[in-house]
């Protein structure tokens, strides 16, 4: 088994270092998302933001400035994208019907900011975040109670334990570094957590399924040796399959324009996390649980068509 | 080694043959167009008037195609440049009057033999081509108002018609009480209404004094349905008369609608169009009373008092019936008066309004006969509910005013005019609310999405540039970490993306969007990974000291479980991503779940085959593999 390996390093010397680490980070995060929780976009809180294209560089302290003894004092100007673009984002008003927002911060900027173009208007009245926000998390729990499913099906019990604990593993710190850096999340970034939940399972099953091979098939006994016989036989298509996977990340968060950045950014971090779990997230958990020889006297699975 | 089954390579040549020939409208680039669609529902543009469009673009000197029928009896005219687009919508919009509608749209110049197999390019979302994404709320508890008002009425009339005397008729949400002074009225009036009202189910309180009608489940259902249909005719007859090409309006869920309107600039008209439920009534003025007794406010029984809103809103008491009502004109046209230039509106009647307006006005001759314009708006109003808790709710407000009296001179039949107007465009807007039917119901704005059309051109862009590196990078990886085998699997990448925009342009409903983008640019990452898996797999076989073909084998045999699972977990969370997600967020799940697909098809089948191709050949078996 060790002589085939491209690689023999030993994985398993720190990983009681690493499993403190995963804890500590697990740990942080659901402090962090318990106590500040999430800086939620505005498709999820309701209001209205606005999106204008100056002739020239935009200053944000005169937009700023232009706001104020409006009705529009509160909101939140940031630069989007380049720096011509600007976004003012206003919550959801209590002396202004929802709707009207949009058209009268329109005609407040194109007036008082010559120059500025409003080019883009998003209202999203407050049910309708209400209803979003609920079938958002209702998506994210179906998700993962899905892959849930999936992976009971698919393993003894304690592969699927452990690979279910990284996938938890992986969402909770992107959710966590979300709260933490006070990134926006919105829909899009919802799509991006949805895909990881699918991606960091792939990552672990490849792991899982060396391991379980491995056990089932060679006359060693020691689960350590063959834990790592295993990761070191997988680590190249672990490293390459997420190495692809961030290039085009890569190419979508410098590219991508302001609307996928945040989308970009949830996918490269739940990428580099969901590699490291699936190494050290899912080894550490069967050590955890004990795992041997013993749990593989199971019958054959049966052959998949084989010839693709 | 296995022979490779030969359907397989013929089911590849297959697949890939039609998704390029569906694919390739895409390539040809949209030509600015003029549309020209009549005015009424379902009409059609006469040939006179298409003859009359293209001489006047050739006087204009205007550069324009031979003009064209398309789907829906609407007829199109291309132009080489946006600019005399422009100039065309503005000559003709002038000049064909409000007869038509006049739009701006962009051809598919997809070649006809393209055309006669049935392709065309992916419809673009608005956050790539620009426009408006409205989502409105009905108000369903005004439906249930009116439609319990009506009912209450009905009962009262009924009471009344047999003599059963009643307290009072009292409506309270879906529910109406029926108060009666003692119990055998209340048993003769339940014999009387128990068949009468098949909506209700009927109950009565202990002392048998009060009949309680409630509203059943599926009559309210139906009646909710039936107001969210008649408006979203309503509305869509509305987003015509705007001249907007390819316009959307869907009912979403129970009670909302969704309008999309690509190309539209101004936000502004569009939702002042959409949002308001404005018509009319015929009525005639009471003249029973003096003008005194029209100030006290208080409404002489069978009149109301309505403001005249020319004259200083001079109170007006006018007949409680209608003689006719806006849902009976079956036309409306802005046009102006001969004599004094005013604007006005020539209106059309059905001809059960056409009657009553004959008969009424025939024993009316010399007596005053007023318009009564009513116009319902609803704006979202905070207000504290009882936790505490600021919510913003609709409130319905409606304005009811005489915007003109006139003397009938003569017996009206189905055809008059509404003069009394203060400005031409009231009278266009009147003319096109009129035209296009009042909303059942008052509606709200709930969401709005507006992308201005450069911004739409911007996200095409950079959605392009990133999926352009994004596919550079990986196939540099692939070429240089598998060498040939890299080749195999680069070529499958092209495939794959040639088979996603095949099947999205293939697909009817399916819609472009900018994450729909990012969704291609992910597969695009993900479908080598399940090369990867083979290519390592093959490698670590031939370590092993397994010969080449059966290394191959060995290979795609042993990655298959763990691609299979990949997948179909992605496969899954796209599908709940696009049962939960919205518009542009939808666009991402479809695009990952084709992706996903046609990738497994690519990377496992594609790259088999053309390993067969380059290793499998020739008696002798290759001595290496170039992975």
């Amino acid at each position: 088994m060790s002589n085939k390996a491209p690689f023999s390093i030993n994985f398993l010397g720190i990983r009681r270092l690493f499993a403190a680490l995963s804890i500590i980070l697990v740990l942080g995060s659901i402090g962090l998302l318990a106590t500040q929780g999430l800086n939620l976009g505005m498709d999820f809180t309701g209001g209205t933001s606005v999106v204008a294209k100056g002739e020239n560089e935009v200053i944000i302290d005169d937009v700023r400035s232009a706001l104020e003894g409006t009705p529009f004092e509160e909101a939140t100007v940031v630069r989007y994208g380049s720096p011509r673009d600007i976004s003012i984002r206003v919550p959801t008003l209590n002396d202004m019907p929802a709707d009207q927002v949009g058209p009268r911060l329109t005609e407040v900027v194109e007036s008082k900011l010559p120059g500025l173009k409003v080019q883009q208007v998003e209202f999203v009245g407050p049910q309708v975040g209400d209803e979003l926000r609920d079938e958002s998390g209702l998506a994210l729990l179906m998700a993962l109670g899905l892959m849930l499913v999936y992976v009971w099906f698919r393993f003894t019990n304690k592969f699927g334990v452990a690979t279910v604990v990284a996938l938890l593993h992986d969402v909770i710190i992107v959710l966590g570094l979300f709260s933490l850096m006070r990134w926006t999340f919105d829909l899009t970034v919802l799509a991006a957590v949805l895909a990881l939940i699918g991606y960091s399972l792939n990552d672990s099953i490849v792991v899982a399924d060396r391991i379980r091979e491995n056990f089932r098939d060679t006359r060693e006994t020691d689960p350590e040796k063959i834990i790592n016989g295993s990761l070191n036989e997988t680590l190249s298509r672990t490293i390459n399959t997420s190495f692809t996977t961030l290039l085009v990340l890569i190419a979508l968060f410098f590219f991508g324009g302001e609307v996928m950045r945040a989308f970009s950014e949830a996918l490269l971090v739940g990428i580099a996390v969901g590699t490291y779990s699936s190494i050290y997230v899912v080894t550490n958990m069967l050590f955890l649980m004990k795992v041997d020889k013993q749990d593989f006297i199971i019958p054959e699975k049966k052959e998949v068509d084989d010839m693709p | 080694m296995t022979r490779y089954p030969r359907w397989k390579f013929f089911l590849l040549m297959a697949v890939l043959f039609v998704c390029g020939l569906y694919a390739l409208p895409n390539l040809f680039p949209d030509a600015p167009a003029v549309q020209i669609s009549s005015a009424k529902p379902g009409g059609t543009v006469s040939d006179s008037a298409s003859q009359r469009v293209l001489r006047q673009l050739d006087q204009a000197g205007l550069e324009h195609g031979p003009g064209e029928q398309i789907d829906g009896g609407s007829w199109l005219v291309r132009f080489t440049d946006n600019d005399s687009q422009l100039r065309a919508r503005e000559l003709l919009a002038g000049s064909l009057g409000d007869d038509y509608v006049v739009a701006l749209n962009l051809a598919p110049t997809t070649p006809g033999w393209l055309r006669a197999i049935g392709a065309s390019p992916m419809n673009l979302g608005l956050d790539l081509r620009g426009g408006v994404h409205f989502l409105l709320q009905v108000d369903m508890e005004a439906v249930v108002n009116q439609r319990m008002e009506a009912w209450a009425g009905q009962i009262k009339l009924s009471l009344k018609n047999e003599g059963i005397r009643y307290r009072d008729v009292q409506q309270d949400g879906q529910q109406l009480r029926v108060q009666f002074a003692n119990s055998e009225d209340a048993d003769s009036a339940r014999t009387l209404l128990r068949n009468a009202l098949p909506e209700f189910s009927l109950d009565s309180d202990p002392e048998q004094r009060v009949l309680v009608f409630n509203l059943n489940p599926t009559a309210l259902k139906e009646m909710q349905d039936y107001a969210v249909d008649q408006n979203r005719t309503a509305l869509n007859n509305r987003v015509n008369e705007l001249g907007v090409a390819e316009p959307v309006v869907q009912r979403q869920g129970a009670d909302r609608i969704v309008v999309q309107l690509p190309g539209v600039q101004d936000a502004a008209q569009a939702r002042r169009i959409l949002g308001r439920t404005a018509t009319l009534e015929f009525r005639l003025v009471n003249q029973d009373y003096p003008a005194s007794r029209a100030a006290t406010g208080v409404a002489p029984p069978g009149t109301e008092i309505f403001p005249f809103r020319s004259q200083g809103d001079r109170p007006v008491i006018l007949e409680r019936s209608k003689i006719a009502t806006g849902d009976e004109v079956t036309n409306a046209q802005m046009g102006f008066d001969p004599q004094n230039g005013t604007p006005q509106v020539n209106v059309s009647l059905d001809s059960a309004g056409a009657r009553r307006m004959q008969r009424v006005t025939s024993q009316n001759v010399g007596n005053p006969m007023a318009v009564l314009f009513i116009e319902t708006k609803t704006e979202m109003s905070s207000r504290t509910n009882e936790n505490g808790e600021t919510e913003q709710v609709p409130v319905s407000t409606t304005d009811r005013y005489v915007i003109n009296v006139a003397t009938i001179q003569d017996t009206l039949g189905s055809r008059f005019r509404i003069t009394g107007l203060d400005s031409p465009a009231e009278a266009s807007e009147l003319a096109l609310l009129l035209r296009a039917g009042s909303l059942a119901a008052p509606v709200t704005i709930i969401e709005e999405r507006t992308i201005g059309p450069s911004l739409g051109a911007e996200n095409i862009e950079s959605g392009l540039k990133s999926m352009a590196l994004g596919m550079v990078l990986v196939l540099v990886f692939m070429l240089v970490w598998y060498k040939v085998f890299g080749i195999f699997a680069n070529v499958a990448l092209v495939g794959n993306l040639l088979i996603i925009v095949g099947i999205m342009s293939l697909i009817p409903g399916a819609t472009l969007t900018l994450p729909g983008i990012a969704g291609i640019v992910l597969t695009v990452g993900m479908a080598v990974d399940a090369n990867v898996l083979i290519y390592e797999r093959i490698r670590e076989e031939l370590k092993k000291g397994v010969r080449p073909r059966q290394a191959i084998d060995e290979g795609y045999a042993k990655a298959f479980s763990t691609i299979l699972d990949a997948n179909i977990t992605t496969m899954i969370v796209a599908v709940i991503l696009f049962s939960a997600g919205t518009g542009s967020v939808q666009g991402f799940a479809v695009t990952l779940f084709i992706g996903i697909l046609s990738s497994m098809f690519t990377a496992i089948v594609g790259t088999r085959a053309m390993v067969e191709m380059v290793y499998g050949r020739g008696a002798r078996p290759p001595a290496k593999l170039s992975i």
